[in-house]
């Protein structure tokens, strides 16, 4: 089978069903190079990856860059503290220079929505979206759905309960969207301020852990609270927000009982989604996530072309 | 214009051909303890497979693997599509070993390039030899198949077609097939 290659990676919602199949099914051959001593190959030879991040993450990026260098590109970092983005250029004036330095991928993350559509419709290189404002974060989601398939095989029928800031995370709108797409059960559990406005009907939401476990989710997906909001006014403190939706130790307990998988994009806030007996509890599939974010960015390079000049 | 296509082999011929090329295998193997046959995707698969399973009747020891050479092919770039991957698979240790590459038909030479270079990533074997169906004449790099059970001479436009029903749904069959002219 063969699939026509595309220019950018922007958000799920712009995938055929056939496209998300094809990426997420190279994965596991590039996740089974893994394995080998010499876990390089040459497809993105004498290619340029270029990882352009107006807002910090060490692990999407390293992981990109990880990605990148496993298919023998050339991997470089726009560092945006020193650059003149501080002085003011605008993103446009940002991408003539890289445009200039004829990079062919440029991984962008901003905190603002629509960026990397902005960036992509002006530049010949492929653009891929590593997350912009509420908006998306598909290989987030490619790679959580990667990490469920490698358990379940077929997702249908599956169940994920989604817990936190529902309304500000494109984690949770990419990876409920790819769930679904995938015949999964998706619900919420959120407190009423983390809530989406508009949550599709088929998407139950809950307010409390007993009634989301009563709902029977096979595997519980933390999201990251973002410690900034927890100062806002209507958003709770950490200590309470640990006792009314964080994965506690009694929660952890029950959970093991019932052998949920859990699941976190990272970086986690001990003590907040999390206990440390969360963290080393035995169907936690975090490590994995990370392991598996390589295979799936490398199968997304490996699928996207830049266009012609 | 659909493709024409002409009988090189018949069903009966090619599974000759295919015993034909595994005995004179045999004979260039005799005494060999053990021995591995990895076929070169698509069709190199079930080439070596056949081979593999009327080896094994000589009491050698065979060992199976797989190569996918996509990653190393030098015109990867500019393909229209995106090939899906099948991942190579060498689940025996390659060092030391004999191994017969094999694929349904050599032509430019181009394709065992590339898989030399996806099977050293896997070991250092002790030989590598290249046994094919159909030798096609029209090398473009100096790699000469070991075992051969038929050379041609055809025509550009013309190209072979070994089909196997292991992973074709038209059965075995092995024909020419005449592209037609685009101009």
């Amino acid at each position: 089978m063969t699939l026509k290659p595309r220019k950018d990676l922007l958000d799920i919602a712009s995938l055929s069903d056939d496209e998300i199949k094809f990426v997420l099914g190279n994965a596991v051959q590039f996740k089974d190079l893994f394995k080998r001593s010499v876990k390089k190959v040459p497809p993105l030879r004498g290619q340029t990856v270029l990882t352009l991040f107006y807002e910090p993450s060490t692990r999407t990026r390293s992981s990109f860059e990880v990605a990148a260098s496993r298919l023998s590109a050339d991997v470089t970092h726009f560092d945006i503290e020193s650059s003149s983005v501080v002085k003011g250029e605008s993103v446009l004036d940002t991408v003539e220079t890289l445009e200039a330095m004829r990079v062919d991928y440029i991984v962008v993350r901003h905190k603002q929505a629509g960026i990397p559509s902005l960036i992509a419709k002006n530049t010949r290189a492929s653009v891929i979206n590593a997350g912009d404002g509420w908006h998306a974060h598909p290989t987030q989601a490619l790679l959580d759905a990667f990490t469920l398939q490698e358990i379940y095989k077929d997702l249908r029928g599956c169940r994920a309960l989604i817990v936190g800031d529902i309304q500000h995370s494109r984690v949770a709108r990419s990876t409920s969207l790819i769930f679904r797409r995938l015949g999964m059960q998706v619900a919420y559990l959120a407190p009423g301020s983390m809530m989406p406005r508009e949550v599709p009907g088929e998407i139950p939401q809950f307010g409390n852990w007993r009634d989301a476990l009563d709902w029977k989710p096979d595997v519980i997906y933390l999201l990251r609270v973002q410690s900034e909001r927890l100062d806002e006014p209507f958003f709770p403190n950490a200590a309470e927000y640990h006792k009314h939706y964080g994965l506690t130790n009694e929660r952890v307990e029950i959970i093991r009982e019932r052998g949920l998988h859990v699941m976190h994009p990272g970086p986690v806030n001990r003590g907040v989604e999390i206990t440390d007996a969360g963290m080393a509890y035995e169907k936690s599939l975090i490590n994995t996530q990370v392991e598996n974010g390589i295979a799936v960015r490398m199968s997304v390079l490996y699928w996207l072309r830049p266009g012609q000049v | 214009m659909p493709e024409a296509s002409r009988t090189l082999l018949t069903k009966a011929q090619m599974a000759e051909s295919i015993a034909a090329l595994a005995k004179s295998i045999q004979e260039a193997h005799v005494g060999a303890k053990e021995i591995a046959l990895v076929g070169i995707f698509t069709r190199g698969v079930p080439l070596a497979k056949r081979l593999a399973a009327a080896l094994v009747q000589s009491g050698v020891k065979v060992h199976f693997g797989t190569i996918d050479i996509t990653h190393y092919r030098d015109d990867l770039s500019t393909f229209q599509m995106v090939p899906k991957l099948e991942g190579s698979e060498i689940d025996f240790d390659l060092n030391g070993m004999d191994v017969i590459l094999c694929d349904e038909v050599i032509y430019t030479g181009r394709s065992v390039r590339a898989a030399l270079d996806e099977l050293y990533n896997f070991g250092r074997p002790k030989r590598v030899q290249l046994a094919v169906l159909i030798d096609r004449c029209g090398r473009e790099l100096p790699v000469q198949p070991d075992f051969s059970a038929l050379k041609v001479t055809l025509q550009p436009g013309e190209r072979v077609a070994v089909r196997f029903e292991e992973v074709d749904p038209t059965g075995d069959s092995c024909t020419i097939e005449t592209q037609p002219t685009s101009r």
